[in-house]
């Protein structure tokens, strides 16, 4: 594992949160003045099961340190079957990961409601600390393409 | 290239206080695309609104990003603001710098710039964005309820009074449900027939209304303004139309030893029954399960007696279809089967009974006409012993224990104590109790009544053990009284058991067939507990009465007026406007393969054949996913599943997605 060679490094995470549960946990997280660290940007999408694999690889390829994916609790989801689409797809993703060059631990799928505040600052906290701890996504550095 | 505006919003304190707002302002002007940039106290108020129509008009602006609070708070204040002057509303995208940004970071330096990085990903989504414009669907203007208790009649009646056809499904051969098998209502001891009686012959007068009595609704499909219900009407094995509702075939019936539901099993029916005499419909219905003409085809006694003709042994289960515009969900409850509290011997002496049960007993339309006789010799009880709580409030859910309280039963077993006392003063009654509850207008005064007036013992504590001892036929109760720290002993003559009040079991059939959500307990979940507490999240299912939860009767008709009054906003519309963000398929790269059919939640992917000119002129015919955008809720499942990538979510496309991604790595 990389060394990180500056002590300030930042880690780059992305969270993709669905409108219904998580990206309103993370509202609510806001409104109880809970703190997370500021590494963590949110894209919001209608449901988890909105989000392509392509998206997360395309974060990967464009410095991300860390993708998190957020949803309802199963048997919770607004769409009623949504993040069971999103568990699934992404259990298939994450086994190739490592193949891919990205260690499996920069991802994570993580369910947490709209009433659930404090578990979304604690996962972000737990998970702004992992990719810390992992360092820079090195790997695939040298095979993708930086746009500037 | 658009022209986009970025508006950065101080929030008072609440952004600029941790957030350099004009820093975030400075830094939008050098992103390519933007034309416009400014910072703003209050850009919510009608000044800060203000401020972006008149730059929308001013710049010729086509994009707006607005960096403020969560876009559950303001998006459609600035989206309406923005097409009040002509933009389309989706050309609005919200930087969430305040619940996201300002405050969750103390560290201002780090929080300015992930408020720049969130505005820059707005502003790289809002490159991207397409105007969308929301379609419609007309509304049928007819509305089902699921129940005719007393919350599917208030319904069905406040519907029908705004002038829409209503139709109430009820599984029993008569509405009025479990109200009208009460004797009387707490806290004013009115008698319930009088009260719910005249409510039935309300529904069954009203012109709106129409009932489907010993009926099911099998299957709903559709959408809010657009559901289809199959219901099944059961088969009687009378006209409905030709019965008159005389009763001869009910006296006639050999068929004597059925037992009668509507007293709690505790009396007799006939196979051919009117379930009470004010029944409505009152219409005659064989049981047939208990008529011998159906189970060995002898008898036939009813079919000779009828004078209007109207037995028809040879009827079967009819199904029809409706369609309807809004579905009001009133299914109601049952009482648990104390059974499996064998401490409490319910199975054991036909003594010990169920609170509804009791209150068959005590009604003058009961088995024993309203005499309080011991179902076991037909003596009045002297000692009675009500035990509280029985299956409520307790976690033991392999017994059918309910966690939560069933909220009636301290004020109906208060409400059965002092009726016991008014008609039979020298009975002596002992309420074991966890806690008394009694929230409510005139409830506590009630309760008091019936300790300080009627002079009933209430005892804080547990029952161990009802034993039955044949001998003296009486019921020993053995409990402790957690208060005076001591054991207490009781022979009583009766025993009433406040069983636990559960969902209805057809709930959650019912629930199913919507797509309504349930919590743990079975109940009808509502789309928000505080602000939408009678309706589902469901768009177009509405809840009252106790399939939403445990409730009195008042709450119910409340409940069920304001279901009705959702039913009715929904149903005075013409038509509906659709989700604009929908899924749509490139037909073009569309293979026909049927992924996306397979996964969507709502049906809202069918195929069809299309003619395609191909690029050499000819004409192909190909098979094409095709969305109902009416239907399409917009979730996006379809979008990550198709292989060829043809499925794309308006509002929330692939492109805008990774613009977005690629503005937040940066």
């Amino acid at each position: 594992m990389q060394v990180n060679e500056n002590e300030n490094w930042k880690p780059k995470i992305i969270a993709f949160c669905c409108n219904w549960c998580s990206y309103s946990g993370a509202d609510l997280a806001g409104t109880n003045r809970l703190s997370y660290p500021a590494e963590v940007k949110i894209v919001r999408v209608p449901c988890s099961c909105r989000i392509n694999p392509m998206f997360i690889l395309r974060a990967f390829g464009r410095g991300a340190d860390g993708v998190i994916i957020c949803g309802c609790h199963p048997g919770d989801c607004h769409y009623s079957e949504g993040n069971y689409h999103t568990r699934r797809r992404m259990t298939l993703l994450f086994s190739m990961l490592n193949y891919l060059g990205v260690e499996s631990a920069r991802t994570r799928v993580e369910w947490v409601s709209a009433a659930e505040g404090q578990r979304f600052v604690n996962v972000m906290n737990s998970f702004v600390q992992d990719i810390t701890e992992l360092g820079p996504n090195r790997r695939l550095e040298d095979l993708r393409c930086r746009e500037n | 290239m658009q022209r986009i505006g970025v508006f950065v919003c101080h929030c008072g304190s609440n952004i600029a206080a941790t957030v350099d707002v004009e820093a975030v302002a400075a830094a939008a002007k050098k992103v390519p695309g933007v034309v416009f940039s400014a910072d703003y106290m209050y850009m919510c108020s009608e000044a800060g609104q203000a401020l972006v129509k008149d730059t929308i008009k001013n710049e010729k602006l086509t994009g707006v990003v607005v960096c403020s609070c969560s876009p559950h708070m303001h998006e459609n204040t600035f989206r309406k603001a923005a097409s009040s002057v002509g933009m389309n509303p989706y050309m609005v995208e919200i930087a969430n710098i305040r619940e996201q940004c300002s405050w969750v970071h103390k560290d201002r330096e780090l929080a300015t710039q992930k408020a720049i990085g969130l505005m820059q990903a707005a502003v790289a989504k809002v490159q991207l964005n397409a105007p969308l414009t929301a379609g419609t669907t007309p509304v049928t203007k007819r509305a089902l309820v699921i129940g005719g208790g007393i919350a599917g009649m208030q319904a069905a009646l406040d519907i029908a009074e705004a002038g829409f056809d209503v139709d109430i499904v009820e599984q029993k051969p008569t509405i009025g449900g479990k109200m009208a098998q009460l004797d009387k209502t707490f806290p004013t001891l009115d008698c319930a027939s009088c009260i719910v009686t005249p409510k039935m012959v309300e529904v069954a007068q009203n012109e709106k209304v129409h009932i489907y009595s010993y009926s099911e609704v099998t299957d709903v499909r559709g959408f809010v303004g657009n559901f289809t219900a199959t219901i099944k009407r059961k088969a009687r094995y009378v006209d409905e139309k030709k019965c008159t509702g005389c009763g001869l075939c009910t006296e006639k019936c050999p068929m004597r030893k059925v037992p009668d539901e509507w007293n709690m099993n505790m009396g007799k029916r006939s196979a051919v029954y009117i379930p009470f005499a004010q029944a409505i419909p009152k219409v005659a219905t064989i049981d047939p399960r208990y008529c011998l003409h159906l189970t060995k085809g002898t008898c036939g006694i009813c079919s000779r007696v009828c004078e209007a003709g109207a037995i028809n042994y040879q009827a079967k289960d009819e199904f029809i279809e409706e369609k309807y515009g809004a579905i009001v969900v009133a299914t109601g409850y049952e009482m648990i089967d104390p059974g499996a509290y064998d401490e409490y011997a319910y199975t054991q002496s036909p003594d010990v009974v169920t609170s509804l049960e009791y209150e068959r007993l005590m009604s003058a339309a009961g088995p024993t006409g309203g005499h309080l006789v011991r179902p076991s010799d037909g003596k009045e009880p002297k000692k009675i012993v009500f035990i509280q709580c029985v299956g409520s409030r307790e976690e033991d859910s392999c017994k059918g224990g309910k966690p939560y309280c069933s909220k009636v039963c301290c004020m109906y077993t208060a409400k059965h104590a002092i009726l016991t006392k008014d008609h039979y003063p020298d009975t002596d009654i002992t309420v074991f109790y966890i806690d008394v509850r009694t929230p409510g207008k005139l409830f506590d005064e009630f309760y008091r009544r019936a300790v300080e007036q009627y002079g009933v013992h209430y005892i804080k504590g547990a029952v161990g053990k009802v034993v039955p001892n044949p001998v003296t036929g009486k019921l020993e109760v053995q409990g402790a009284d957690l208060i005076l720290n001591e054991q207490v002993h009781i022979d009583a003559d009766m025993v009433v058991l406040a069983a636990a009040i559960e969902p209805s079991r057809s709930a959650r059939q019912v629930a199913t067939m919507l797509t309504a959500s349930m919590d743990t307990n079975g109940f009808f979940t509502e789309a928000h507990a505080k602000l939408r507490p009678v309706e589902s999240p469901t768009a177009g299912v509405f809840l009252c009465g106790m399939a939403q939860g445990p409730k009195d009767i008042p709450e119910t008709v409340g409940q069920a007026g304001a279901a009705a009054a959702k039913v009715i906003g929904l149903l005075v519309k013409n038509e509906l406007t659709n989700n604009a963000c929908v899924a749509h398929p490139d037909e073009w790269m569309c293979n026909g393969c049927s992924q996306c059919e397979k996964v969507c939640p709502y049906g809202a992917i069918t195929y069809v054949e299309k003619e395609f000119k191909m690029p050499d002129r000819t004409k192909k015919m190909r098979r094409v996913a095709q969305v109902n955008e009416a239907v399409c809720q917009g979730c996006g499942a379809c979008t990550v599943t198709c292989p060829s990538g043809a499925m794309d979510l308006k509002g929330f496309s692939n492109s805008e997605i990774m613009a977005e991604v690629d503005a937040l790595c940066r």
